[in-house]
């Protein structure tokens, strides 16, 4: 196994590695010449634009995406402006910054998905620099303007864009610059000649970084580590200073002895014991670190750097490498010499596997030292840092071997350990290109790489990882067939029942799948019908329904709100219609949804009694109009209105035939006499009134008198009128008589009005 | 703190501290120190879930309650608004919240309890506050454990709301809160049903079901069986006089929330040697639960047992007190100390329910009383029930109150299977000259549940009822119950009585009776993951659910529990119901009488 270690390199107390990731599949004939690249981190895709500053029409340049292996993802020639700067996103879309400050957000297929501006003032005075940045608030742009100033974007799914203070004594384009993030706020820190400021939203500080040598003149380059809590600075004397990103502390200074600008300089990751940068220069890589030493790489081709966590990934044209720290693990096993319990146990495996009796001797001495778990724990560990699948096969065996001889030994690590491999195995794979590190994986969760693989469209493979991981449904084989779901009904050449066959067939079994989420997909690609039929599979109806809202499908929202029997759902669909609809379509959907009806009158019983009056009179709802009228009467304080309202309430009540009307012409008439006791009892207590109750008299013989009219009982109405000696009601009756039929009638009124007239 | 909820056979106190939890997260969410402010109805059904202590913890330092117009000045970072979700909550708060003083902002807050809503959403949105508050929030309180065996909703007007108003609301949060339950106690495997909202609610679970698919918690299911029942399946129960000794507490004083207010006189000379002092004149206020060992004992006797009860238990203390004249060794003193706290609270419980005894004593020896349980029971026995009773008749001549006399005729019409036409229209009649118009309202929405209707051309199949469920049992033993027809002294509860059908032998054998019953009877089953099917233990107990949509009474509950406790039954009970109702509070739920606002 002594060639594990023939590419470490020591430096300081650390060894350092780099591991061929790939071999790039791609054919560039240039390498990465004079291109435009950007590399996402986590062993995302790699964009590339050649020939970005070509500006004639007939020859465009060539946008290119591919994966971390070099394969093609998307191709297609850059119509739009020049652009500036390529940057990924920490959900794998692509950013392009255009020189008049607008930027255009692709997928990572290529597909455009939408663009913003980073305002007037960018685009006036042009794109001089610009930064792609992560924070834990998304994804962020800065932009260095020709005016020579900072603009600034956290966050692009939320732009606010800020617009940082000047930098005093700032002539030209600034030496360097990057941002920082400190104290969750972004700022911008700026190198202009040897002076050192930090821009935030209201200030511009000038700092000196602790112990800065004092040969140099000019600061050339600087980069902030992955976490933001470094900071490395290079002067033109050559020297790299390494410090923290607050600028409090220095970590070490040291000379590269070479005074050419670099082309790049990177962190190292940061959550390794001795904090590191790389700086590349034409053909040439030097790492430093904190002592004074540094290593160096020859490179034969163009390459750029992708700081990574743990590590930093060189990209050139035909390579893709892994420059890390060896880890603890790896380093105790591995190095020359090792007594480390791991290095023993893995010898000894390799002994027993030759059926040798050593096998038992080192166990023994690990044994000895009661270190065996330690020594197991250590063969797991370093498993899951090493690239090779072999070597983590060797790895894992002695594991387990050592395993036997342990009791109680929690297996969850090692078990865990494999299945992780597993995935990663699979992930890295030349075909997906997915080269993460163990710890990387650990990072960025199952999720995110359930995601990532969704994001290339993977869904076969995302899926057997969620089985194999066990990864409950919900959050993950659901998940991906959501997503699956989601990028079908946009596939434009295929029948809406096609589509809605294959993703109900498909989606059967999986629990807790959100079809409205997908139906809402393809109500968006303009599928209203798909979406419908997509819908109909929705088991929560509450979900139903703000889409088909949306889709104007107001009656079938109106249903489904009724079927999930959520009351609260039911009214905003009720009051939704109500602003949509003209009063009286409104009013002919709820009669046909009797739950919808009921709800709609609690609500305008509280709200609007009017609009329930309207609601019974358009049903002819007698009885409940009635009822409104008495309730009405007792809410009124003065008692006219109150005998009209009950009036009305008898006309009602009349008209819905229930007892009562029936009864009204019967001298006990209950409405009578109840109507004599209620008044009674309302007002006479308080104020007995003889004109009160005569009035009140009145009022009901007269209500007798129409009764009987429209009950065609004219003799009934002559009498009532005659005995009142009332000429015009006499006169009402009268012109209601038919000269035929009630000839004796006539005459006895007109003989009963004649002396009411006298009189 | 909730040693009731331990005693039963679930343990119910999960629920509790569940909801405790949400509660602390909620409060927690909300930094600094705070000013709740309430909406009145829900602070009793709050007070079962959380004492001040809980949320003094959590930096609440002033409590109010919602009225229009400002919000009394406290110096606080936070105002937390604890709302049912009503539209004349939302102006009210809007108000409030208008009229916050701009100078010195206070965070605002609403929390929803049961549910959010958007209907109140929008409308603080319409009156431009919606921007306002911090936090909008829900706080999920569905079933609030009531006592060891008892859960209730807690929701007043749900009777109303379903059979009255056609609002299904109520239900809704009954399936929701269903749902919570099997969270927390796993899958019930079958679910039985009768009625037309039973079918809603049942409808509703197994619906929530599929949508929840995927994120089922493996529990092993505590239930084995639901048992959903519709108050309008047996309208009668609730009618009947209580006579069981808490049901008769609910029926004479009122029980809310757990607690009873009663008349002080009473309870004035307990203190003895301050003989000096005034009659309190602040109602006494007692927490009634099986927390308390007497209570727990007495609470479901017939109250013709209750007296008995209270001497025997008398005599055991009195007894207990006597052991003090026996210790002789310094050893058997401390032992008689260490037991003088516990001695000393049952002697104080003994004299309160000795008091409350008479109290209820001298109602119920009242001729009054007499008379009218008398008719009462003439009419679940079916004597003259198609005639108009003269006892009535009498009460209303003597404006008895109201309720009294609704209660009477609406059991008359439900034993007779609706009244003949003259009978309602006299009974009618009179009601409304007696005591006003304004009832006609009134009559009309006890006509509409279905409590007075007058006689269809079908025949009267009450008595049919009544005989194949042995609804009445001549010979009911008030003093040692053989059957649950003791809690109302002869009748016996036709929604027990199902329940107990159901359990053995099935309702197979009643088919008959069940089509009779308003609404349909139904079986559901619902999947239980494999590997988690309970395996009984021989002579283990299977545990049913029953919940009565609509409401249940204390003698409900109580024959329940004489169900659970029967030697032989082999199936115990908890026992739901969106509120705990008597025929007082249950009529009364259904009136409708306009504001008078005289000139």
């Amino acid at each position: 196994m002594a060639f594990v270690t023939a590419n470490w390199n020591p430096l300081g107390e650390a060894f350092y590695r780099k591991i061929e990731l790939y071999e790039m599949g791609w054919n560039l004939k240039d390498g990465l010449r004079e291109c435009l690249v950007a590399a996402a981190p986590y062993g995302g895709p790699i964009s590339l634009l050649k020939g970005h500053n070509r500006r004639s029409p007939s020859d465009r340049p060539q946008l290119e995406i591919y994966s971390s292996s070099g394969l093609p993802l998307a191709s297609f020639p850059w119509k739009s402006g020049v652009v500036k700067q390529l940057g990924w996103t920490v959900s794998d879309d692509l950013l392009c910054v255009q020189e008049d400050g607008t930027v255009l957000v692709y997928d990572l297929l290529g597909g455009f998905k939408r663009h913003f501006s980073m305002g007037n003032e960018v685009s006036q005075s042009q794109v001089l620099e610009t930064k792609i940045f992560h924070s834990p608030y998304g994804t962020g742009v800065a932009i260095l303007t020709g005016a020579l100033r900072f603009t600034l974007a956290t966050n692009i799914d939320d732009i606010k864009l800020r617009r940082l203070p000047e930098v005093p004594g700032l002539q030209g384009a600034p030496s360097c610059w990057a941002v920082l993030t400190q104290d969750r706020q972004s700022k911008v820190l700026v190198a202009n000649g040897s002076h050192l400021f930090i821009l935030d939203n209201t200030a511009c500080t000038p700092v000196t970084p602790p112990g800065l040598s004092p040969q140099a003149s000019s600061i050339v380059h600087m980069c902030v580590s992955f976490s933001y809590k470094y900071l490395a600075l290079l002067t033109d004397s050559g020297h790299v200073w390494m410090g923290t990103s607050n600028l409090k502390e220095k970590l070490s200074e040291v000379d590269t002895k070479i005074k050419t600008p670099p082309k790049q300089m990177a962190w190292y990751g940061t959550l390794l014991l001795f904090p590191s940068a790389v700086v590349m220069w034409d053909g040439l890589l030097i790492v430093v670190g904190e002592c004074k030493e540094t290593i160096q790489y020859h490179l034969d081709d163009d390459s750029i750097l992708v700081p990574e966590l743990d590590g930093v990934r060189i990209i050139s044209g035909t390579h893709h490498e892994l420059l890390q720290e060896v880890p603890g693990a790896c380093e105790e096993i591995f190095k020359i010499a090792s007594m480390a319990p791991g290095a023993l146990l893995l010898e000894a495996h390799k002994e027993y596997e030759k059926e040798s009796q050593k096998a038992d001797e080192y166990l023994r001495e690990i044994k000895e030292q009661s270190l065996l778990s330690e020594a197991v724990r250590q063969c797991v560990e370093a498993a899951g840092h090493e690239h090779e699948p072999e070597t983590q096969k060797t790895l894992l065996r002695a594991a387990s071997f050592g395993k036997c001889f342990l009791s109680n030994f929690p297996p969850e690590q090692f078990v865990s350990m494999c299945r992780d491999l597993r995935v990663l195995n699979a992930v890295r794979d030349y075909t997906v290109g997915i080269p993460l590190t163990h710890t990387q994986f650990k990072q960025m969760t199952v999720q995110v790489l359930i995601d990532r693989l969704v994001y290339r469209k993977l869904y076969p493979l995302a899926i057997e990882i969620c089985r194999y991981l066990k990864t409950p449904e919900y959050q993950g084989v659901s998940r991906v067939l959501k997503h699956w779901a989601c990028y079908k009904v946009q596939q434009k050449e295929e029948s809406d029942e096609v589509i809605a066959k294959a993703v109900s067939v498909k989606l059967a079994d999986a629990a807790g799948i959100s079809y409205s989420e997908i139906a809402t997909k393809a109500y968006e690609s303009g599928r209203t019908e798909l979406a419908i039929k997509l819908l109909e599979f929705e088991p929560r109806s509450g979900e139903q329904v703000p889409l088909l809202l949306k889709m104007k499908k107001s009656p079938l929202a109106l249903s489904k709100a009724i079927e999930s029997g959520d009351t609260d759902l039911v009214y905003t669909v009720v009051m939704y219609l109500k602003n949509e609809l003209n009063r009286g379509d409104f009013f002919m959907m709820l009669r046909n949804q009797p739950v919808a009806l009921s709800l709609y009158k609690q609500f305008c019983k509280h709200q609007e009694q009017d609009t329930l009056k309207d609601l019974f009179n358009q049903d002819d709802d007698h009885e409940e109009l009635g009822n409104l009228y008495v309730k009405a009467s007792y809410k009124d304080q003065r008692l006219e209105a109150r005998i009209a309202l009950l009036q009305s309430a008898v006309d009602e009540y009349y008209k819905a035939k229930n007892e009562f009307s029936a009864k009204v012409k019967t001298s006990d008439s209950p409405v009578t006499v109840t109507f004599f006791s209620s008044i009674q009892k309302s007002f006479l207590p308080q104020t007995f009134d003889q004109k009160c109750t005569l009035l009140f008299m009145i009022k009901t013989k007269n209500h007798n008198k129409y009764c009987c009219l429209s009950h065609r009982d004219m003799e009934g109405a002559a009498e009532a009128a005659i005995e009142r000696r009332n000429e015009s009601e006499i006169s009402t009756v009268l012109s209601r008589c038919s000269a035929t039929t009630d000839h004796l009638l006539m005459e006895r009124l007109n003989r009963a009005k004649a002396t009411a007239v006298k009189k | 703190m909730a040693s009731h909820l331990f005693c039963g056979r679930v343990n119910l106190n999960i629920l509790r501290e569940a909801a405790r939890k949400d509660l602390r997260e909620f409060l927690d969410k909300c930094s600094g120190s705070k000013a709740i402010v309430w909406d009145e109805y829900l602070t009793g059904p709050f007070g079962l879930i959380a004492q001040y202590s809980l949320l003094k913890e959590h930096e609440v330092e002033k409590m109010f309650t919602l009225k229009a117009g400002r919000i009394p000045s406290a110096a606080v970072k936070n105002i937390v608004f604890f709302v049912r979700p009503r539209l004349e909550l939302m102006d009210i708060i809007a108000e409030n919240v208008a009229s916050e003083d701009k100078l010195q902002p206070r965070d605002v807050h609403i929390l929803f309890v049961p549910r959010r809503s958007l209907l109140c959403e929008q409308r603080l949105k319409e009156k431009g506050v919606l921007n306002s508050f911090t936090n909008i929030d829900e706080y999920i309180l569905d079933l609030i454990p009531y006592d060891g065996d008892l859960l209730s909703m807690e929701s007043e007007s749900s009777f109303r709301e379903c059979y009255l108003e056609n609002d299904q609301t109520s239900l809704y949060h009954a399936a929701k809160g269903l749902m919570n339950l099997q969270a927390l106690y796993g899958t019930i495997p079958q679910i039985f049903g009768k009625g037309e909202c039973a079918r809603h609610v049942a409808n509703m679970m197994l619906r929530m079901k599929r949508e929840f698919a995927g994120s089922q918690t493996q529990i092993l299911p505590v239930f084995d069986t639901l048992l959903l029942l519709d108050r309008n399946v047996d309208l009668l129960t609730p009618l009947a006089t209580q006579l069981t000794y808490e049901g008769l507490i609910d029926e004479i004083f009122g029980i809310t929330n757990g607690y009873v207010k009663l008349p002080p006189e009473k309870f004035a000379q307990k203190k003895q040697g301050e003989g000096g002092k005034e009659l309190p004149t602040e109602p006494k206020k007692l927490q009634l639960n099986s927390a308390e060992e007497l209570y727990a004992e007495i609470r479901d006797k017939n109250f013709n047992a209750v007296g008995a009860a209270l001497s025997k238990k008398a005599k055991i203390i009195s007894a207990a007190f006597e052991e003090r004249h026996n210790a002789k060794t310094v050893g058997e003193i401390k032992q008689f100390v260490s037991q003088l706290p516990h001695m000393q609270a049952a002697r104080s419980s003994l004299a309160n329910h000795t008091s409350i005894a008479e109290l209820i004593k001298d109602i119920t020896t009242s001729e009054d009383f007499f008379d009218s349980l008398t008719v009462e029971q003439e009419f679940m026995t079916g004597v003259d029930t198609d005639k108009v009773s003269t006892y009535i008749e009498d009460c209303i001549a003597q404006k008895d109150p109201l309720i009294k006399i609704l209660r009477l005729v609406c059991m008359q019409s439900v034993c007779n299977n609706g009244l003949k036409q003259k009978v309602l229209d006299y009974y009618k009649k009179e009601i409304l000259q007696t005591y006003g118009y304004k009832h006609i309202l009134t009559l009309k929405n006890l006509e509409k549940v279905g409590l007075l209707k007058p006689q269809s051309t079908m025949r009267n199949n009450y008595p049919t009822i009544r005989k194949t469920l042995k609804l009445w049992m001549e010979d009911a033993n008030e003093q040692n119950p053989n059957d649950i027809s003791y809690v109302y002294s002869g009748y016996a509860p036709l929604s027990v009585r199902l329940t107990q059908v159901l359990a053995r032998p099935g309702w197979r054998s009643i088919e008959e009776v069940l089509k009779m019953l308003p609404g349909p009877h139904f079986e559901e089953r619902q999947q239980v993951p494999t590997g988690l099917h309970k395996k009984r233990q021989p002579g283990e107990n299977r545990t049913t659910l029953v919940f009565f949509l609509g409401g249940v009474t204390y003698a409900e509950i109580a024959a329940l529990r004489f169900l659970s406790n029967m030697e032989d039954s082999g199936t115990e009970y908890i026992i739901a119901a969106t509120k705990l109702i008597n025929g007082t509070s249950w009529i009364k739920s259904l009136m409708d009488s306009p504001e008078e606002n005289l000139p």
